[in-house]
C-alpha cells in the first residue's frame, strides 16, 4: 500500500514507509564543470535513497548547491538541497527555495553554515538574517500556508520535505535535547546528525530524545563519516569544534598498519551503523564519506542496508 | 562606550604628509578611556609625527590640542580659532567625531587617526570587549542579558550552533560562546524553560539595514 506523503520526496517516502533510510552527501566542485559531481552521484545512486549537496561547506566557494542538485536530479537522483543562512538574506532564501522547487527538488536541509573565517574568503561579510531554525519555519510557512514571509500568496507553493541538523556533541550538552525539541517545534521533519564517533554519548542523547517522545515527531538520521587514517581522527579530534572523537578510536586506528587504516575506518563505520540500527529512534543513516564516495556502496552493503527499498 | 584603536602610524603619515600645517585633536571621552584617542594620546601622536617629519626632512607645522567631545557643537567653542587657522586636522575621535567636524568645517580636510572598532565595556583595566551592535531592537530581556547579535559570531537567536565547544566559539578558543553564556544565565536564574521559546524573525529594518537612523526629541 502506498504511504501518504506530503511531497514527492523519495526520502520522505522511504521514511514514512517505515524503512531505515540511507542518505549520503556530495560536495560540489570548485569549478564550473559538473562532470565530477555527476560521477560521484552515479557512484552511489543505487545504494542510497537521497543525496545531500553541501552549500559552500567550510565556507569555501564552490559550484552552488542548487545547480548541483539539478545535475543530480537529471541523473534520477533525489537530491537534498543544503542551504545555509550565512550567505543569503530572506529574499534570496525564499527565491532559491522557489527555484529549487521549480526543478522538482523536494528536500531541503536548513543550516547555519560554518563561519566564513574557515573558508577562502575570511574577509567576507556574513548575512545571518535568519538562523537555521527560522529557515525551517520559513520553508514550512511557504509550503503549508502557501505564503511568503511577507504574507503575500504563493500561487504554487514549494513542495519540500524539511530537514535540519543536530549535533549531540556540541556544548552545552544539557540543551542539546531541548535544541532538537525547538527545531521540531519550528517544523523540522527529518534530522541529520553530526558525525558520530562517541556512540555512548549519542545513545545518551537519544535516550533524552525518546524520553520526550521527539523520535515520534521527527525522523532522526545518524551521521556517519568513515576515518581514512589515524591522522584524520587526530585532526577531527583536535581541530574541529563540536566533534567528539574518543581516544579508544584513535588507539584502535593506531594499532593497525598504515595501509590498512582506511579499511579499519570503514569497518568501524559499519560497526557503528550496525549498533545504531538497534537504537530506539534512529530512523536512518546519513553517510558523509567526504571525497570518498566510492566507499559508500561497500559500507551500505556491509551494514545490511542494501538493497534499498523500492518506493515509487 | 565607543572603542577605537589607533591606525598604524605609516597609514596616518601617508594621509597627512603632504600638508604644510596640521592640528591633531584628541577627543577626551570614550576613546580616551581606551587610551587611544584622548588629549594625551593626541600629544604623543603629534610628537611622533614631528619626529617623522624631521627624519624625512618634510616641512609640516604640527600642533596638538583637545576637544572634550567631538560630537557636540558646544565643545568646539574654545578651539574655534585654532580650527579656523588649521590647514588640515587629524582627529583622534571615533568616526562620529571625525564626521561631525567634517560637516562643521566643510573646507578643512579632516583625517581619522583611529579605526572605530566597537561598542564595548572595560572588563578589566586595558581590556575592552564588544557588547552591542546598536541593532535597534534589544533582545537582552529574553537572552539572559547576553547579546546574541554582538557576541555570537553568527548572531543566532535560537543558538548555540554545533560548533560550541567547552564554552568557546568555533572561530576561536579565546572567544566565549555567547549561547553558552545565555544558557548559564538562564540556568542561574531558574529560567531554562525559556530556552525553548522560539525567537521570531528579527526586524533588521531597525538595524543599519534600514538606512542611517536618527532620533529627534520633539520638545527640544
Amino acid at each position: 500500500m502506498a504511504v501518504e506523503t506530503i511531497t514527492e520526496s523519495k526520502l520522505e517516502k522511504v521514511l514514512k514507509s517505515g524503512h531505515q533510510a540511507v542518505t549520503s552527501e556530495c560536495g560540489p566542485p570548485r569549478s564550473s564543470d559538473p562532470a565530477h559531481i555527476v560521477e560521484k552521484g552515479n557512484l552511489i545512486k543505487n545504494h542510497v535513497d537521497s543525496v545531500n549537496i553541501t552549500d559552500n561547506q567550510t565556507s569555501v566557494t564552490r559550484l552552488c548547491s542548487l545547480a548541483a542538485c539539478i545535475h543530480l536530479k537529471q541523473q534520477g537522483i533525489d537530491p537534498v538541497l543544503q542551504m545555509v543562512v550565512r550567505d543569503r538574506n530572506r529574499i534570496a532564501l525564499q527565491s532559491d527555495i522557489l527555484g529549487a522547487a521549480s526543478f522538482g527538488i523536494h528536500n531541503i536541509l536548513c543550516l547555519s553554515g560554518d563561519h566564513q573565517s574557515f573558508g577562502d574568503n575570511p574577509q567576507a561579510q556574513n548575512v545571518f538574517d535568519l538562523d537555521s531554525m527560522q529557515l525551517v519555519q520559513t520553508v514550512r510557512h511557504m509550503r503549508d500556508e502557501g505564503k511568503f514571509l511577507s504574507g503575500d500568496e504563493i500561487k504554487v507553493p514549494p513542495s519540500m520535505f524539511v530537514g535540519a541538523a543536530a549535533n549531540p556533541f556540541g556544548d552545552p550538552f544539557k540543551i542539546r535535547v531541548p535544541r532538537l525539541a525547538k527545531k521540531v517545534a519550528c517544523g523540522a521533519e527529518f534530522i541529520q546528525t553530526q558525525c558520530i564517533y562517541n556512540v555512548d554519548k549519542f545513545e545518551k542523547w537519544m535516550e533524552g530524545v525518546c524520553e520526550r517522545g521527539l523520535e515520534e515527531k521527527v525522523y532522526i538520521m545518524a551521521g556517519i563519516t568513515p576515518m581514512r587514517s589515524v591522522g584524520m581522527a587526530r585532526y577531527l579530534s583536535k581541530n574541529v569544534p563540536g566533534m567528539d572523537v574518543p581516544d579508544e578510536l584513535i588507539e584502535r586506528l593506531k594499532g593497525v598498519e598504515k595501509n590498512k587504516q582506511s579499511e579499519e575506518g570503514i569497518t568501524i563505520a559499519v560497526e557503528t551503523i550496525q549498533r545504531l540500527k538497534e537504537v530506539k529512534g534512529v530512523a536512518g543513516f546519513h553517510i558523509m564519506a567526504i571525497e570518498w564516495e566510492e566507499k559508500v556502496p561497500e559500507m551500505v552493503e556491509r551494514s545490511g542496508l542494501y538493497p534499498r527499498p523500492e518506493v515509487n | 562606550m565607543i572603542v577605537g584603536e589607533q591606525k598604524p602610524f605609516e597609514e596616518i603619515w601617508e594621509m597627512i604628509k603632504d600638508h604644510k600645517q596640521l592640528t591633531v585633536f584628541g577627543c577626551n571621552t570614550c576613546v580616551a578611556v581606551c587610551h587611544q584617542g584622548g588629549n594625551k594620546e593626541a600629544g604623543i601622536l603629534a610628537s611622533q609625527l614631528k619626529m617623522r617629519a624631521s627624519q624625512d626632512d618634510v616641512d609640516i607645522e604640527i600642533v596638538d590640542s583637545g576637544i572634550e567631545r567631538q560630537c557636540e557643537h558646544e565643545f568646539f567653542e574654545k578651539t574655534e580659532g585654532l580650527i579656523q587657522e588649521s590647514e588640515a586636522i587629524l582627529s583622534l575621535a571615533c568616526g562620529i567625531g571625525v564626521q561631525f567636524m567634517a560637516t562643521k568645517y566643510e573646507k578643512t580636510p579632516i583625517y581619522p587617526a583611529l579605526n572605530t572598532t566597537f561598542l564595548g565595556d572595560v572588563i578589566e583595566s586595558g581590556h575592552f570587549t564588544e557588547k552591542c551592535q546598536a541593532c535597534g531592537d534589544c533582545v537582552l530581556g529574553v537572552t539572559g542579558g547576553v547579546c546574541p547579535v554582538s557576541r555570537c559570531c553568527k548572531r543566532l537567536f535560537n543558538g548555540p550552533c554545533g560548533g560550541s565547544s567547552n564554552g568557546k566559539c568555533e572561530i576561536s578558543k579565546d572567544l566565549d560562546c555567547a549561547w553558552q553564556l545565555v544558557v548559564d544565565r538562564l540556568e542561574a536564574m531558574g529560567k531554562m524553560d525559556d530556552y525553548e521559546k522560539v525567537q521570531p524573525l528579527k526586524d533588521w529594518s531597525k538595524d543599519r539595514a534600514g538606512g542611517p537612523r536618527s532620533f529627534k526629541l520633539e520638545d527640544f
